[in-house]
């Protein structure tokens, strides 16, 4: 009987596949990459369909992508320039041979993998087009997978990826202003930013260089916002979601795999990730509603995931780094210890939104210690931090905000503020589930 | 019971428009598999069959000229063969119906019986 298919394996070997090939072709030729891709792919489904899928799919699928790629180095090295470090040693089959073998061995396949996923996060592009660069060359989404699971339109997204690649290949900027169809001087400005700071490396960003630093902060960034769209995002396709979620782990794995790239604060990411991924499972019930931590059944939390979490973020540990990763990680896992909201180490937890409030200040965080020191102290301390929140204003389309001052003022007794507050916050709401959510905590909330 | 040859045709575009991708090609698969599975489950497959290259050479009658294949411009091109056992053509038939091949408007299942020779 035929073996079962890893589930995604294509999707996640799309992205192998596409990084050993650029090491091959160029980061110029990258459609002719994803022509190989494809083809690897027909062929593993002709064959499997009727054959059945053989004991190593993944080996199978390299080994098929090795062999097309020779071929296509065979077909069309007079014709094309290959990746740079390379093209003298495709021009010859002395050495073609070896160095296709070589592109497509383990270390090099995950090099490759990490060499893309930080060219993808290039300073020159918005942190969305990163996202959906990433999604789209490194974990085989196409773009209107990547619009559903974003929920912004198809074309927006077609754009965002176009522009990307064209960065990364360096395609004339009447083109993109062509793609975008918008004001061309005010593009081309754009493109001639983009090109002088690719110029010079027609290859992908290498992790010896200088700025190596910057870039896999960059690169983090990226991958919390691409957790936090499937966790947070507005969407119930609870499925999609997950899978933003489950992309965002995998990479940020490929990133402590490699000792460039294994620092504290990849281990804290990861940590914050496996931390709030266990408690996916309960974040919609069983009707597909959204629970929020107060209504949570913890007994459907993932515990192999926290487990994983605690032991990620003693790793984080070593150094003297201390990152917002760190922190919020740590956050989650004091809330992943504890049996209930009231068996919560409260005093922890507003301790840690202080060192927070400290590295990355922002409103959001700042509602949340308020939020914390209310369950610590009582409603009136917890309306007294909202109250100094400097920059509150910043909250004013944020639906949980009112929705706090609505809880906090139920418990104080005030139900007429609370009614309020729970009637803007359902004015705020983004989404149905938001909606049905804050319904659900007026009705309980002033039965 | 009697063997049956399962022949399946798609045309080069449809094929090309049904890979999709990654993750639809994934699923394609996990179809075909569970088709086999099926078939095989229930005694109808006596052999997998094979895949065929799209590419290949035409010799023609006559002349004996060779070509290249047309099948780029086919309408419908054999990607592969199936062999299977089953009562009659009206039940081979009926099992074909389930062929993910026929997924796509442009696929089909040729069914034929394999001549018996009664010697």
């Amino acid at each position: 009987m035929p073996a079962d298919l890893h589930e995604h394996l294509f999707r996640h070997e799309a992205g192998r596949m596409t990084a050993s090939l650029t090491r091959l072709f160029g980061v110029q030729n990258l459609a002719l990459v994803e022509d190989v891709v494809q083809d690897a792919f027909c062929r593993a489904l002709e064959v499997w369909k009727l054959r059945g899928v053989p004991a190593n799919p993944s080996a199978w699928l390299m080994t098929t992508a090795r062999n097309r790629a020779l071929d296509m180095i065979r077909r069309e090295r007079t014709a094309r320039t290959f990746a740079p470090e390379v093209t003298r040693l495709l021009e010859t089959e002395w050495t073609a041979a070896a160095v296709v073998a070589e592109a497509f061995s383990g270390d090099v396949v995950l090099a490759e993998q990490l060499r893309m996923m930080f060219s993808c996060c290039h300073p020159d592009l918005a942190e969305p087009a990163q996202i959906a660069l990433i999604l789209n060359i490194l974990c085989g989404f196409a773009a209107p997978e990547i619009a559903a699971a974003f929920l912004t339109g198809r074309a927006a997204i077609e754009k965002r990826i176009a522009r990307g690649k064209r960065l990364l290949c360096g395609f004339a900027a009447p083109e993109i202003a062509a793609a975008f169809l918008t004001g061309r001087a005010a593009i081309e400005k754009r493109i001639a930013r983009g090109r002088r700071l690719l110029a010079g490396s027609s290859t992908l960003f290498d992790l010896s260089d200088a700025d190596f630093a910057a870039r896999l902060s960059a690169v983090h960034r990226a991958l919390y916002l691409l957790f936090n769209e499937g966790y947070h995002g507005a969407s119930t396709h609870g499925a999609v979601r997950a899978e933003l979620c489950d992309e965002a782990m995998r990479l940020t794995a490929l990133l402590r795999e490699h000792r460039a790239t294994r620092t504290p604060a990849t281990f804290a990411l990861s940590a914050l990730m496996a931390l709030h991924a266990a408690r996916l499972p309960a974040r919609i019930d069983a009707a597909g509603e959204l629970q929020s931590l107060w209504e949570q059944d913890r007994s459907a939390w993932n515990h192999t995931l926290i487990a994983e979490g605690q032991e990620l973020l003693d790793r984080s540990a070593a150094g003297d780094e201390l990152t917002a990763y760190h922190v919020e990680a740590a956050i989650a896992a004091v809330h992943a210890a504890a049996p209930t909201v009231a068996g919560t180490d409260w005093n922890a937890i507003v301790t840690l939104y202080d060192r927070l409030m400290e590295i990355a200040p922002s409103a959001v965080v700042a509602l949340n210690r308020a939020i914390a020191i209310a369950q610590r102290d009582g409603p009136d301390q917890g309306i007294e931090a909202i109250e100094r929140i400097a920059d509150r204003e910043r909250l004013g389309a944020y639906p949980f905000f009112p929705a706090a001052l609505g809880e906090l003022e139920r418990r104080r007794g005030n139900v007429g503020e609370a009614r309020t507050y729970f009637g803007q916050a359902l004015r705020l709401a983004r989404s149905d589930a938001e909606r049905r959510y804050i319904e659900r905590r007026i009705e309980t909330a002033l039965r | 019971m009697s063997d049956f040859i399962f022949l399946y045709r798609n045309s080069p575009a449809a094929r090309e428009a049904a890979m999709g991708t990654p993750e639809q090609r994934q699923k394609s698969m996990q179809r075909w598999m569970a088709w086999m599975r099926d078939l095989e489950g229930k005694g109808h497959l006596k052999n997998a069959g094979q895949p065929l290259e799209r590419s290949g050479k035409l010799v023609r009658g006559g002349s004996k000229a060779v070509t290249d294949g047309p099948f780029v411009e086919a309408k419908d091109v054999i990607g592969g063969y199936t062999i299977i056992e089953a009562r009659d053509l009206a039940q081979a038939a009926e099992l074909a119906k389930g062929c993910p091949a026929l997924d796509g408007a442009e696929g089909s299942v040729e069914v034929r019986p394999v001549m018996k020779l009664e010697m």
